[in-house]
């Protein structure tokens, strides 16, 4: 078993936390793991991505090209990634700002609203943790708690009331993948 | 301890003061700055001093003054900054003082880009600064290897009193993995009773002066001639290499870093097409393993080495195969990271090239 995963958006999405929480979330699991930011002089607003390996033999490559799975928040995004999927692989998008349609037909496709169900629930910054809601559910990589866990580890003590909003996010994400 | 995920950057830092490193100096520069940025916030917890120089220049020799005084002590930077430091490096190497130095290599040459490099391995295995001289050089392929690779960094220089650097490329500190902590504990080293901690005229002990001017011809040959045995020791004893798969291997992929990681992924990928290929990664780049690639030269059909350089590691490689077998390059450079792709290509076509 190995996850390739490329996580990527616009800067202040989140698209980085989303990648660390895969890997975290992996770790607990007891998996082997990467997480690669593309640091570049990027900025807010600028592009943003990750590389994220999860794997059940140490990790080579901690860059990935051929992607298990890509997760676009926005539409350059998508565009640049979307012939990264290996055939059979996910490719996950946001369809609240992506309002084209991917166009490979040899690979899994799943719209994710997320910014509209972040609106509803009350908070637009849960918008990433809709998605990775539905990667989790699509995948099943592992049991949505790991990632709530990671979460936690991650937000600390002081912030532990965001987990509840936080974990219906994901709940409301994974639904989407059976609407699909 | 327990498993947790850190960035390279960090983990060494956290590494290096477990294992006693109480003085940092540094300047900062992409893409390292979380070495610098932990330690400030780190060191003054457990008694120690953070500064921040005024330049590259400054920092090294406030290492060279620390170290002086027998303190574990370090600095880092990245390829330009690390430029900047050579002079004092070499000073430090003739004042025959201990210190740890990190670079994180980023594409030059000039100021380049900010993005991972191995462009710095012949100044680094050469030397860097004037004069004859060596330091051992890690090179770590994960953030755990990182970890335990600045640990030893540190017994090494003080067992030879001689700076150690710690060569990784932007990735291996930009990326984040598990670590676990190693439960760090130092080698038998010799005590420093050179260490210039204050002088007091009550023959206990002889004055230590920290000094690598030797006006006299002869006196500075004889200087060498004792640090050139000291650098036979370290190619002796601190060698270190990992290879993988490359008992019935046809071909050779030699490589170091995250670049070796790049090819373990390739090479897994050929054998499942058959193809019977393996992975020489050289942990130490000075000492180099020599005698592991001159064997494996006389073993397979051929070599190729995979670096973010223009070809330099190479060179060695083909020094040490010595014309036992054919070596190849394949690099990208300036920041841009080979693919997986790429290599697995590359091993591809020597098979076909049959």
């Amino acid at each position: 078993m190995e996850q390739q995963i490329i996580v990527a958006g616009f800067g202040g999405q989140g698209v980085l936390l989303m990648g660390q929480l895969l890997a975290y979330a992996g770790m607990l699991e007891g998996q082997e793991v990467s997480w690669m930011p593309s640091y570049g002089p990027e900025m807010r607003g600028g592009s943003a991505n990750c590389a994220v390996v999860i794997s059940d033999r140490p990790v080579g490559s901690p860059k990935v090209e051929d992607a298990t799975a890509v997760i676009a928040m926005n539409r350059p995004s998508m565009e640049q990634f979307e012939k990264n999927v290996v055939p059979g692989g996910g490719l996950l998008y946001n369809s609240s700002l992506i309002e084209v349609k991917p166009t490979r037909d040899d690979i899994r496709v799943v719209a994710v609203p997320c910014n509209d169900i972040a609106q509803e629930l009350g908070n637009a910054r849960v918008a990433n943790m809709v998605m990775l809601g539905a990667y989790i559910e699509l995948t099943k990589l592992f049991p949505m708690d790991a990632l709530v866990e990671a979460l936690r580890h991650k937000l600390g003590p002081s912030k532990e009331k965001l987990i509840p909003l936080n974990r219906k996010a994901m709940e409301a994400g994974a639904a989407c993948v059976h609407k699909a | 301890m327990a498993r947790q995920m850190m960035k390279g950057n960090e983990a060494i830092a956290e590494a290096a003061v477990q294992a006693g490193c109480r003085y940092f100096f540094g300047y900062p520069i992409t893409p390292q700055n979380e070495i610098p940025e932990y330690m400030s916030a780190r060191l003054p917890e457990v008694g120690g001093a953070f500064i921040q120089a005024e330049s590259e220049v400054a920092a090294i020799n406030m290492v060279y003054g620390a170290a002086g005084t027998g303190a574990r002590c370090m600095t880092s930077s990245s390829s330009p900054g690390i430029s900047l430091k050579q002079e004092g490096i070499s000073y430090i190497v003739g004042a025959e003082l201990p210190c740890v130095i990190v670079n994180m290599m980023r594409g030059g040459p000039g100021l380049g880009s900010i993005q991972p490099a191995q462009s710095d391995y012949f100044q680094a295995t050469r030397g860097g600064g004037h004069g004859d001289y060596h330091m051992v050089v890690f090179a770590p392929a994960s953030v755990q290897e990182a970890v335990e690779l600045t640990q030893r960094a540190f017994d090494v220089a003080d067992q030879y009193r001689n700076p150690v650097m710690v060569l990784g490329d932007g990735i291996i500190g930009q990326m984040m993995e598990p670590v676990t902590m190693p439960d760090y504990k130092p080698r038998n080293l010799p005590e420093k009773t050179w260490a210039a901690t204050g002088w007091k005229n009550d023959g206990s002990r002889p004055r230590a002066v920290i000094n690598s001017l030797y006006i006299q011809a002869q006196d500075c040959e004889d200087m060498n001639k004792r640090l050139q045995k000291k650098y036979d020791e370290m190619a002796q004893n601190e060698l270190m290499v990992e290879t993988q798969m490359m008992e019935d291997a046809e071909y050779a992929i030699v490589a170091y870093g995250t670049t070796a990681r790049i090819a373990l992924t390739a090479i897994r990928q050929a054998r499942e097409q058959g193809v019977k290929a393996g992975l020489i990664r050289p942990i130490t780049l000075w000492p180099f393993p020599t005698e592991t690639i001159a064997k494996a030269a006389k073993q397979v059909k051929k070599m190729l080495t995979v670096e973010m350089s223009m070809g330099q590691m190479v060179e060695d490689v083909r020094a040490a195969a010595c014309g036992a077998c054919p070596v190849g390059f394949y690099g990208r450079t300036g920041g841009v990271i080979p693919g997986v792709r790429e290599i697995y290509n590359q091993i591809m076509s020597m098979k076909e090239a049959e």
